[in-house]
């Protein structure tokens, strides 16, 4: 099975939601999730409606994104 | 973080600089980003690239890109870059500058770099303002707009600059915006592939300055505004001057070849210097 695999480099990451409102599927949503800087860092539970399109890595403006396939460990052999 | 799980531009970045200072949403982030895809669809080479920028938020970029890079004075990158290039015309030479840096006080190297088409990408992230300093109105603020110098709003007609730096002489402008990531992309791999003047003029967002100044608080209200605003040339064409008021014509405004000046040079030298040494402007990085 292969599906997508989202990340968020929190580290990177200043809350700013241009992801939240740009990525055409709604992946992801604002979050209350705090990280060390105080940035609230959006969460992507809904992962499994992305299309991979990466419109979201061209928009994050603090290269703080990576989207790419995830392939099912138990699927691999 | 694991190289694996690594956005795909964080390999062109100084990754001990990061995160960068620009604030949360600031388009320079995603003016990057578009910068190295095109450079991918280019296929240029990453080692030959050289950035020059003047002073600004904006002309910080290159400070966070892993090749040779040079931050020069207010106004001046134009300047700076033309050295470059005729000292080795192998470089891939991009300038990332500012509506003031480019517009303003560098608004002179700006149309005489376009007259001759010398080989350069210029990158102008033109986010109506001044952002580095705090927000005092630009030459291409909006007619209205509010600034910390226009507290009762801009009384002066801004440059339509894609159309000023075309009438001087470039060989390849395109305007788009931070909304319109692709197209974006595809017009920087189009300026880095055109042998002459390329000039991309990125409408982008300050959302502490010019988005807190003007009535949009947050840089998602500004990228909607410049994707409502936006209408393509080819479109804008029909419209009366009323009916575009207020609009961001997007597009290609010129794709043409002609002589490039470093060219002329190397042909000249190469004419008029008949003493049998090696050129200068080819020689001094590639040996005999
Ligand atoms: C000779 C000189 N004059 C003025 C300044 C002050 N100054 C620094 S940045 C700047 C304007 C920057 O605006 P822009 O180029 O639009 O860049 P932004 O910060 O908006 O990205 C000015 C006036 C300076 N550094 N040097
Ligand atoms: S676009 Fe990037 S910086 Fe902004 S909230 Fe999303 S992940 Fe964070
Ligand atoms: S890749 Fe496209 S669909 Fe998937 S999260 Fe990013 S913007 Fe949304
Ligand atoms: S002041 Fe404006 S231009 Fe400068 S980093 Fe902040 S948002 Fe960007």
């Amino acid at each position: 099975m292969v599906d997508f695999m989202i990340t968020i480099d929190k580290n990177l990451c200043k809350g700013c939601n241009i992801c939240t409102e740009f990525c055409p599927r709604k992946v992801y949503q604002k979050s209350g999730v705090l990280n060390k800087k105080g940035v609230h860092v959006p969460g992507h539970e809904d992962e499994d409606k992305c299309t991979q399109c990466q419109l979201c890595v061209m928009m994050c403006p603090d290269q703080a994104i990576k989207v790419d396939e995830k392939v099912d460990e138990k699927d691999e052999n | 973080m694991d190289e694996n799980r690594e956005n795909r531009f964080i390999k062109y970045l100084r990754k001990d600089r990061l995160p960068h200072i620009f604030c949360a949403g600031c388009g320079n982030g995603i003016i990057m980003n578009t910068f190295f895809n095109g450079m991918e669809m280019a296929e240029v080479d990453f080692e030959k690239v050289v950035m020059v920028s003047g002073i600004g938020c904006s002309s910080r970029i290159p400070g966070y890109v892993k090749c040779d890079s040079l931050h020069t004075t207010h106004g001046r990158p134009i300047s700076f870059a033309t050295g470059i290039k005729l000292a080795n015309p192998e470089n891939e030479v991009v300038v990332f500058t500012g509506d003031g840096d480019a517009a303003a006080i560098g608004g002179n190297h700006l149309i005489h770099g376009a007259r001759r088409n010398i080989d350069l990408t210029v990158i102008c992230i033109n986010n109506s303002i001044y952002g580095m300093t705090g927000g005092q109105i630009s030459p291409t603020s909006p007619k209205g707009s509010y600034g910390s110098t226009a507290p009762y709003g801009a009384l002066e007609t801004p440059f339509d600059l894609s159309e000023l730096v075309k009438s001087a002489g470039a060989t390849y402008v395109a305007r788009w915006t931070t909304a319109q990531p692709v197209q974006l992309s595809n017009a920087i791999k189009k300026a880095l592939q055109n042998q002459g003047f390329s000039f991309i003029e990125v409408i982008s967002q300050c959302p502490t300055y010019f988005g807190r100044k003007n009535k949009m608080r947050t840089p998602i209200d500004m990228m909607n505004w410049m994707k409502e605003e936006s209408i393509t040339k080819r479109r804008a064409e029909k419209l009366s001057e009323e009916e575009l008021e207020g609009k961001i014509i997007v597009g290609e405004f010129q794709n043409k070849k002609e002589a490039e000046f470093t060219d002329k040079m190397c042909q000249l030298l190469e004419s008029k210097c008949t003493n049998d040494k090696p050129m200068a402007t080819r020689s001094a990085y590639q040996g005999e």
